[in-house]
């Protein structure tokens, strides 16, 4: 092709190897912190290469209370993974047998229960921050996993992906489910979500990494750091009162916090990039 | 019609967990906010007067609140600019190459699993003014970083955390934007002998607004309140307030302080602007369905 020029290409090339070390370079830092003693770190400025420490930082994090949390920082990842896991489970559930009610059933109130579903999108946690917590706390689930969980549950956007996605479900197939005798539940379990396998596999990706990575919910209903969960303990870790912040501490349990949804995003990248844009729509 | 769609109870047991969720945890606790904002408690919570508007009054001419204002301006707009512009020029990047836009996708697309408050404490480490390699690196051209007493910088050090974590999502975007532009239109541009740059702006970057629109929202909404976790683990809204933003505000002021009547106010009005940005959004895809 004419208009090609391998010079250019090469320089692209050149600066996209660039650009991801850059970004790689906080963790590449982070690393390197977490494998020195904090004695080591503090004689200068931060190591560029790993120190000898190895992986024993990463071992006592997860073994032994972590300063002044009180708590290990395997019982945080293990707060995390439930939360994450809740919120993901909990969304698409709630969201599939909503859209189902919408899409496959002739009843009155049907656009409003939509609409009102819809609606809470313009509704992030962030705005109404005060009035949940009083919610939540009157309901007596402050320092609970479903406390955690629950308020965070409801999903427009998924209900909005999943009615999208039975809407292009030829009416054949219902006809079909009718004459051979099926009734909603067979209809549901063995005809649609069969068929909604990649769609709830996107959204699994996508809500668990939105479960994951809260910030402001947990930080408000847990004072009890038995439930905190890994993203949230950092700022109690790093803010370490009149004494140096321990950053080799710190920067193993961040990239402790970081690893599990970089890897779900990596080892699931097709059905991420599918979710997102999905989602978006 | 199937005899089942007739079912008069099956949907609204369907419904339920998903009604009963909103009810509970959104439109109630939405309510109380507007009930709370219109209403003044006393120090202990033990009665509430009506006052009106006299909430929203006082939160629109507080000093303090403009100011979270202003810093929620620029901290939004240089986040969703930068974040726009790196990726963009990335994503044009990985573009032309063909070969490995796939591995390059891989390569940076990661930071988005990362979450906000980490990201701002890996970056509060690489500037941290002990031992931060960034802040010793800026002391050698003669800056003297410490974004703990320097509020410019603790907004720059934010601001830095959250375009990193955005700039994979952009990239995600415009990457799937710039591989749906057909070759054949680049290909007769450049046989009328119209250079890269040319056919940049007057071809591809034309046919990308779309997603820019789209990515230009979304990364406002990002600014706006995912970057809560950034700023709340690495500068706390401080120095004096200069990375205090609107979220922030409502935050503080409602859990910190606890001023219910000032903080639901600001819920409500985050709630209009929240509102309001959603409108645009769907005004968009409005206009891209009928394209």
């Amino acid at each position: 092709m004419r208009y090609r020029r391998p010079g250019l290409d090469l320089l692209s090339h050149a600066l996209l190897l660039l650009s991801i070390a850059m970004f790689l370079f906080p963790v590449w830092m982070a690393l390197t912190a977490a494998t020195h003693t904090r004695a080591e770190l503090y004689t200068g400025i931060a190591p560029l290469w790993f120190g000898g420490e190895g992986i024993d930082n990463f071992i006592a994090v997860l073994r032994d209370p972590v300063g002044r949390l009180g708590v290990s920082v395997s019982q945080l990842l293990f707060n995390s993974l439930v939360m994450a896991l809740g919120i993901a489970v909990g969304k698409i559930v709630i969201a599939i047998l909503a859209a189902y009610a919408v899409v496959f059933f002739r009843f009155r109130g049907r656009m409003l229960c939509f609409w009102a579903i819809f609606v809470t999108l313009m509704l992030p946690v962030e705005v109404r921050i005060m009035p949940t917590y009083q919610v939540v706390s009157d309901l007596g689930l402050l320092n609970s996993y479903a406390g955690l969980i629950l308020p965070l549950i409801a999903s427009a956007t998924a209900t909005f992906l999943f009615r999208q996605f039975y809407l292009t479900v030829p009416p054949e197939l219902l006809e079909a489910a009718r004459v051979d005798g099926a009734g909603p539940w067979k209809f549901l379990c063995d005809i649609l979500l069969p068929l909604s396998k990649t769609n709830v596999a996107a959204l699994f990706v996508i809500m668990f990494l939105y479960g994951w990575n809260q910030y402001l919910w947990p930080l408000m209903i847990t004072t009890d750091t038995a439930y905190t969960t890994a993203v949230v303990s950092l700022k109690q870790m790093a803010t370490g009162g009149d004494n140096l912040v321990p950053w080799q501490t710190v920067m193993a349990t961040a990239l402790l916090a970081l690893l599990p949804p970089v890897a779900v995003i990596v080892t699931m990248q097709r059905y991420f990039v599918k979710g997102l844009v999905d989602s978006e729509k | 019609m199937t005899t089942f769609q007739r079912h008069r109870f099956t949907p609204w047991l369907l419904l339920a967990p998903q009604l009963v969720v909103i009810a509970v945890f959104f439109f109630w606790p939405a309510s109380q906010a507007l009930y709370q904002s219109l209403y003044v408690q006393d120090p202990f919570g033990l009665s509430a007067t009506f006052a009106g508007l006299d909430n929203f009054i006082q939160v629109l001419v507080d000093p303090e609140y403009r100011r979270a204002l202003g810093v929620t301006v620029v901290f939004s707009a240089s986040v969703a600019l930068l974040a726009l512009s790196v990726a963009l020029l990335l994503a044009v990047l990985a573009d032309r190459v063909v070969k490995g836009a796939r591995g390059y996708r891989t390569l940076l697309v990661w930071p988005y699993a990362v979450a906000p408050a980490v990201a701002g404490v890996l970056w509060m480490f690489l500037f941290d003014p002990t031992l931060g390699v960034l802040s010793a690196m800026l002391g050698t051209l003669g800056v003297d970083w410490n974004h703990r007493l320097d509020g410019g910088q603790a907004l720059a050090l934010v601001i830095i955390a959250s375009v990193w974590k955005q700039v994979s999502y952009n990239f995600v975007f415009f990457l799937a934007g710039l591989q749906a532009i057909p070759k054949s239109l680049l290909e007769a541009a450049a046989i009328d002998a119209a250079g890269p740059w040319k056919r940049f702006w007057t071809i591809t970057f034309p046919l990308l607004s779309p997603t820019t629109f789209f990515l230009l929202v979304m990364n406002t909404t990002y600014a706006f309140f995912d970057t809560f976790g950034t700023i709340d683990a690495t500068t706390g809204g401080g120095p004096g307030g200069a990375t205090r933003t609107l979220i922030y505000k409502v935050f503080e002021d409602g859990f910190v302080g606890y001023d219910l009547g000032a903080s639901a106010a600001q819920s409500v009005i985050l709630m209009l602007l929240v509102g309001a940005l959603t409108l645009v959004q769907f005004r968009y895809i409005e206009r891209k369905v009928h394209y």
